[in-house]
């Protein structure tokens, strides 16, 4: 009996170090968020600061989901953030300066961003010139770009239409408002989903004998994320409800989760970033999977540049400036491996929150630009390292 | 004679696998010691364990050295006491010359500023040791594998070694670059130096150790001094697989059917050096339910051959024409080369064959994805009863589907790759040195995989160093010497002789 229990305990711990990773991250997630919560007084997870949360970081994880996929072919995009602002600043040329409508700019700016990606993954697919070299070639190329585009003012502001892409909220369909019915109902669907899915999943493993994560371990982290979810949209639908961008960026998550996770598409890029050689010897078209890689990345940051515009309601020249090292560092604290072939959507997005709180927290405590760089710094330098001194460990 | 080292009980445990259980092994001072096992036994891992690359306190026993308890915490303490290891991949590297690989890690400096003369000097001295009369400044990615692993040797010796290990350092090179490598431990041995060799290569392992220790499923099965007894080579392969082994080659009838694959006047130039014609015009052929080999020293153009057929992989200016079933095929592309029923299995598995980060379930559907998938979906539960399917019939021996191909033993990562290329269902395989690093069990049971997708009418390319093993295989053999066809031989009519005049005589 007590020989089973000791067993059991001992299953729980070897797990738990060979996927301490993961557990890592979410608990990492959770004691910043405690940590601010406590000393902002509250501040943080008010409702108007969690709505303010996603607002603010909507577009660096937009952008993370694409970069993840640049990272695991092995690439690096340095141009982003100028990409971000090189097309917000053509959707207000257009909008407001050329009167175009906001239906019709909307698919032109997405058209570009992905001509964008075209351009510059092109030169690293088929040319096999570094990536960090082109897209650093692209950083300036677009930051001058938009400068000239705006010479050098800002310009706005938007039509209200333009605005409801990251500052409009889902009415409620209940009529109830305060609190808003929809957004709970959201919360309550998203939480049965995500404990239906893992339990499937469980049953799966079985079927086939994989010793997956122990029960107890399943039972716990099931019911902090549910209950994390069901806090957060509570919060929210005590405020205005759930935001535009949110659906915005729940749904891209879900989509580029299934992706990487389920699909063929998905398992050639991994395969590509794994092993470049033996991938293309196994009838993998490797250029193009890196190109379209560029591509989507392309799309991704015109989106975040609309919706990043939408948000200041003008497009300025500075828009975007150094918001790629965001990206980057999120997808590294997230758990990518700058070699390539690893990483994980799920672990790009809490990496990006990760950086969003402390982003927030820092701004409440009114730290300093100067120190929240540093910290940020040393967040991203600690994240890898545990990465490299947990993989020598099991090496 | 003493003892130089003694491992006593050695146990090492990786996350689900116990690769050492209770391992015992002795090695007298100035003998060549011999370690023999089928694949996955735990040689390798014996080897890093008393080399340092598993820390003391990772593994339990004892390891006795030179008459102390040694507890070695890297590479550079067991290098510190003269054991020097040569792993079973080279860790050289290519960019670098001779000289620069050579002192890698022990450069030869004053000050923190390189001493090229003192640098060239020791290199040439230590070349000449090994018998390689090559410049030091050479780069090294221009020497053939067989004289990369004697750079790997003089690097060793210059080290003050007292014991050196080799990791099957024979695995890649052709019988002559063989012999030397295994004179030149003979020279060591009677210099003092004491050798450990891992081989699959038995009759090597006759010509040149004193005593021989078998290891099976981690545990040592026997340990044999060639002085006192008559160690032969079905006495070792007994030991490794536990059970008296009959033939070397199972038997088949062979079927000829109609023609598969038709290769005509193809010729292929060298990527970067444009004046060069690797391949010169050559016409092959292979029918339904037959075995063909291709025999050649190293760097006859095999390999060139089979890469620039298989989606023009290795090469420019390819020209020529294939047929499959009589009809012209367009192989420019692997994905074109793969739905045309052509399979390459690579003789560079770990570059070339393998995502070593990813399990084997992943590994094994690369190359057909399609067929797990439905609408571009993966079905991970079709998946894995693929995986498992493969995992069974080619007996790999792992905990699970979902272990890292990393770390997987030489032979069962073989099995891996031939498992990927089966499921594609190819009609004609062409296999480059399939039994490369391979122990004799399995060598049997890919021999037996080779009969079977024969005896199903499919065509076999057999491409191989080794020589019996193409004798006893083979319907035909092509022989191949600086990108032409010098031959072609029924098996009834070749012999190691035929070939290798037919070779000598172009
Ligand atoms: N890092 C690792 N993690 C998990 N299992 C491992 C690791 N390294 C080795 N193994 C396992 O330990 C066993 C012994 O492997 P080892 O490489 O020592 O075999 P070997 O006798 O050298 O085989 P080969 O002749 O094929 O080279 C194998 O089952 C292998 O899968
Ligand atoms: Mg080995």
């Amino acid at each position: 009996m007590s020989n089973s229990k000791t067993n059991a305990s001992g299953q729980l711990r070897t797990y738990l170090s060979n996927h301490l990773r993961e557990y890592g991250l979410l608990f990492a997630l959770i004691a910043i968020m405690a940590f601010f919560q406590i000393m902002t007084g509250g501040i943080l997870l008010r409702p108007v600061n969690i709505t303010n949360l996603f607002l603010q970081n909507s577009y660096i994880i937009i952008m993370a989901l694409g970069m993840l996929l640049i990272i695991v072919t092995g690439n690096i995009d340095l141009s982003v953030g100028s990409v971000m602002g090189f097309v917000g600043a053509f959707a207000a040329v257009l909008i407001v300066s050329h009167g175009l409508s906001v239906a019709a700019a909307l698919p032109i700016c997405l058209i570009m961003g992905a001509l964008i990606g075209a351009a510059q993954g092109y030169w690293v697919a088929y040319w096999k010139i570094p990536s960090f070299i082109v897209t650093l070639a692209g950083m300036l190329v677009f930051r001058g770009l938009s400068l000239w585009l705006l010479e050098g003012q800002s310009i706005g502001p938007f039509p209200k239409s333009f605005q409801s892409l990251s500052t409009g909220f889902i009415p409620d369909v209940f009529g109830i408002n305060r609190p808003n019915g929809t957004a709970l109902a959201a919360g309550v669907i998203t939480v049965c989903l995500i404990v239906w899915m893992g339990m499937r999943a469980r049953a799966r493993d079985k079927s086939y004998g994989i010793i997956g994560e122990p029960q107890a371990l399943f039972i716990i982290r099931n019911i902090i994320i549910a209950g994390a979810l069901l806090f957060i949209t509570y919060k929210l639908s005590t405020f205005r409800g759930l935001p535009n961008v949110l659906i915005t960026m729940a749904i891209l998550t879900v989509v580029y989760a299934f992706i990487t996770e389920n699909t063929v598409l998905g398992r050639r890029i991994y395969a590509l970033g794994g092993n470049e050689k033996a991938s293309k010897l196994s009838g993998i078209k490797t250029e193009k999977m890196t190109f379209l890689a560029f591509v989507n990345m392309g799309v991704l940051a015109a989106l975040a540049g609309l919706i990043f515009a939408a948000r200041l309601n003008t497009a300025t020249p500075k828009a975007g400036l150094s918001v790629e090292l965001d990206v980057i560092a999120a997808v590294f604290i997230g758990g990518a491996s700058m070699s390539g072939g690893s990483g994980k959507i799920i672990g790009a997005v809490v990496g990006a929150f990760i950086m969003g709180v402390m982003n927030n927290g820092m701004s409440i405590l009114g730290i300093g630009i100067d120190y929240q760089q540093i910290i940020k710094g040393l967040v991203l330098l600690a994240a890898v390292f545990f990465d490299v001194y947990n993989k020598s460990k099991q090496g | 004679m003493s003892t130089l080292l003694e491992m006593r009980s050695i146990t090492k445990k990786f996350p689900g696998v116990k690769a050492l259980d209770d391992v015992s092994i002795t090695v007298e001072e100035g003998e060549i010691h011999a370690i023999c096992g089928e694949n996955g036994a735990g040689k390798s891992t014996l080897m890093k364990v008393l080399s340092g690359v598993y820390p003391a306190g990772s593994y339990d026993g004892e390891i006795h050295y030179d008459g102390n308890l040694a507890a070695f915490r890297n590479i550079s303490d067991s290098e510190n006491q003269g054991i020097i290891i040569i792993h079973q991949e080279l860790a050289l590297i290519p960019q670098l010359s001779i000289a620069e690989n050579i002192f890698l890690g022990n450069e030869q400096a004053n000050k923190g500023i390189v001493n090229w003369r003192k640098t060239f000097s020791g290199t040439e001295t230590l070349l000449a040791k090994v018998g390689l009369s090559e410049a030091p400044s050479t780069r090294l990615d221009t020497l053939g594998v067989g004289k990369q692993q004697l750079v790997e040797i003089a690097k060793a010796l210059s080290k003050d070694v007292r014991l050196l290990i080799l990791d099957e350092p024979t695995a890649a090179l052709s019988e002559a670059d063989s012999q030397v490598l295994l004179d030149l431990m003979l020279e060591l041995k009677s210099k003092g130096v004491t050798c450990i060799i891992i081989s699959h290569k038995l009759n090597e392992v006759r010509k040149v150790a004193d005593s021989v220790t078998v290891i099976r499923d981690g545990v040592t099965v026997s340990t044999m001094n060639t002085k006192v007894e008559t160690v032969t080579e079905d006495i070792i392969v007994r030991d490794m697989v536990g059970r008296e082994m009959g033939a070397r080659y199972p038997s088949r009838e062979t079927k000829l059917g109609e023609p598969l694959l038709e290769i005509n006047d193809w010729s292929v130039w060298h990527p970067e050096q444009s004046e060069r014609q690797v391949i010169k015009n050559i016409n092959m052929s292979v029918r339904a339910g037959e075995v063909v080999g291709i025999a050649g020293v190293m760097g006859a153009g095999r390999t060139e051959l089979a890469m620039s057929l298989f989606g023009k992989s290795y090469g420019r200016n390819i020209s020529g024409s294939v047929k499959m079933h009589g009809k012209p095929i367009d192989v420019s592309s692997v994905g074109k080369a793969i739905s045309t029923g052509l399979a390459y299995v690579t003789e560079d598995r770990k570059s070339l064959g393998l995502i070593l980060d990813d399990n084997i379930q992943r590994n094994i559907t690369l190359a057909n994805l399609g067929n797990v998938s439905k609408a571009g979906v993966i079905v991970e539960a079709e998946e894995t009863k693929v995986a498992e399917h493969y995992r069974s019939t080619m007996n790999v021996r792992t905990p699970s589907v979902f272990q890292t191909v990393g770390n997987l033993s030489g032979g069962n990562q073989q099995k891996v790759v031939l498992s990927k290329w089966l499921f594609t269902d190819p009609e004609v395989l062409i296999l480059d040195e399939p039994t490369r690093g391979i122990d004799v069990g399995a060598k049997f049971e890919i021999y037996g995989i080779i009969n079977n997708l024969a005896a199903q009418g499919k065509g076999i390319v057999f491409i191989s160093s080794e020589m019996p093993e193409l004798l006893g295989m083979c319907d035909r053999i092509y022989v191949m010497n600086e990108g032409t066809f010098v031959g072609e031989l029924a098996a009834k009519d070749a012999s190691q002789e035929s070939i290798m005049s037919l070779i000598v005589t172009d």
